[in-house]
């Protein structure tokens, strides 16, 4: 059924130039989710958890608290986009290997957050990467693993 | 649950003409910032129906420069990100900094502005008591022109504003940064992502033996944040010692009014905010 109120919004996902339609006030979590990338999770949909975490022009943004009209233009990376091709991107492969994944529905959102701030901190101590993950909840790893993984992808680089 | 949408509209001027003008044309219509806030107030299904205006494409609302005397504007869609990571801002104002790094956490920092902290009108909110310390000014726009007007003065009671019909904050203007100790605490559930429990903000200078200035703001304890008038007067003037600091504590009640809601109580808040305030006057930053 068409919704006369829907709005089409051009933007870039993951290199690809997509077309988003819906409400302007639509949560770009769901326009994300329903063009097939259900890699972005709901968690808490209201800012506190973290999960829907997306790259919006390389900042990190809940994608729940995003109104679909704001992105616009803009250039989104969600988790779908983080590996290149079957080539784990560093912080992932340390998620894998220090077993900062369990149940996996924060790990979407703690993948980009990691990400984020390997673009922005040379070398961050376990201060920064507590600080940069604090707006992401784990309800299974109890969160050390998780910055272990952080920390180690950070070495490597 | 993913409310029904039928009855609210955001639109995305152009410019910040097109968004003023939009304002005017569309009496109850309202500024929509960066949606940290509003967002989830549509979630829970309390935003009210209507009109929305998106600020997102006004370059004259962003950026942080110098004016003239040595004040320093900054525009209201500027995010807490931007404020941490401005040298002339975390230099000249480091309270502003320090209440950035503690709203929310980075996602909610970079999207979220110090304006839309504003006037989203909370009490709780963690940036407006360090506005307060500084004697910010607000800059206040519509299509009609624009007027200044103190801080201070905004907040009219429980999510009421000065403000006219179509009228947005377009900037924050900080006067010349004034020389003293400073202190900024947020008590909440935990560090990050947490919304106060109560918040003191304090800049104090003491010179040959008396205090010369003293301004202390604090958040969740009255329907608007507050400057703890009584507070300082009590301070002004006198030797920082054990019996100045006595004095201050018995005239805190005089400025704060705190109640029981779910994040917290009265009782509760009223002695944190106490231990605040000896804190503040004890072990200055």
């Amino acid at each position: 059924m068409a919704d006369p109120t829907a709005v089409g919004v051009t933007c870039t996902i993951n290199g690809r130039k997509t077309r988003l339609e819906g409400h302007p006030m639509t949560r770009l979590l769901d326009a994300i989710r329903k063009s097939g990338l259900t890699g972005t999770k709901e968690g808490c949909g209201e800012g506190e958890c973290g999960a829907c975490g997306v790259l919006l022009d390389g900042t990190l943004v809940n994608s729940c608290l995003t109104p679909l009209v704001h992105a616009s233009g803009a250039s989104i990376t969600t988790i779908e986009g983080v590996a290149a091709g079957n080539m784990l991107h560093e912080v992932q492969e340390a998620f894998l290997e220090h077993g900062g994944a369990q149940c996996g529905i924060c790990t979407p959102g703690m993948v980009l957050a990691a990400i984020e701030l390997l673009t922005r901190a040379e070398d961050p101590t376990e201060d920064d990467v507590r600080i940069a993950l604090a707006g992401n909840l784990c309800r299974c790893t109890g969160y050390m693993r998780i910055f272990e993984s952080v920390l180690e992808a950070a070495k490597r680089r | 649950m993913i409310p029904l949408l039928d009855n609210y509209t955001l639109v995305a001027p152009e410019s910040l003409a097109g968004v003023l003008d939009d304002l005017s044309r569309h009496p109850g219509a309202r500024p929509f910032a960066g949606g940290t806030d509003l967002m989830v107030v549509l979630e829970a299904g309390h935003l009210p129906e209507g009109r929305y205006v998106s600020l997102q494409h006004c370059p004259e609302l962003l950026g942080i420069q110098e004016i003239d005397g040595g004040r320093i504007s900054i525009g209201a869609m500027t995010t807490y990100t931007e404020i941490q990571r401005s040298y002339r801002l975390t230099r000249d104002y480091p309270l502003l900094g320090r209440a950035a790094r503690e709203t929310g956490g980075v996602a909610t920092q970079n999207r979220g502005t110090i304006a839309g902290n504003i006037a989203n009108a909370s009490p709780a909110a963690d940036t407006p008591p360090v506005l307060l310390v500084y004697d910010a000014e607000l800059e206040l726009i519509s299509a009609a022109g624009s007027r200044r007007l103190p801080y201070a003065r905004f907040h009219l009671g429980y999510k009421q504003m000065d403000l006219r019909p179509g009228e947005i904050i377009g900037r924050i203007i900080l006067p010349q940064p004034q020389k003293g100790s400073v202190y900024y605490r947020k008590v909440g559930t935990r560090r990050a992502q947490a919304i106060s429990k109560v918040c003191l903000a304090g800049l104090i200078r003491v010179e040959a033996n008396a205090i010369q200035d003293v301004r202390i703001a604090i958040g969740s304890v009255a329907p608007t944040v507050v400057r703890a008038m009584a507070t300082e007067e009590a301070l002004r003037g006198q030797p920082l010692d054990a019996d100045t600091i006595a004095a201050a504590e018995r005239a805190l009640p005089t400025d704060i009014a705190p109640i029981d809601d779910i994040r917290s109580t009265a009782r509760y808040r009223a002695r944190v905010a106490a231990n605040l305030l000896r804190e503040f006057l004890g072990f200055r930053l």
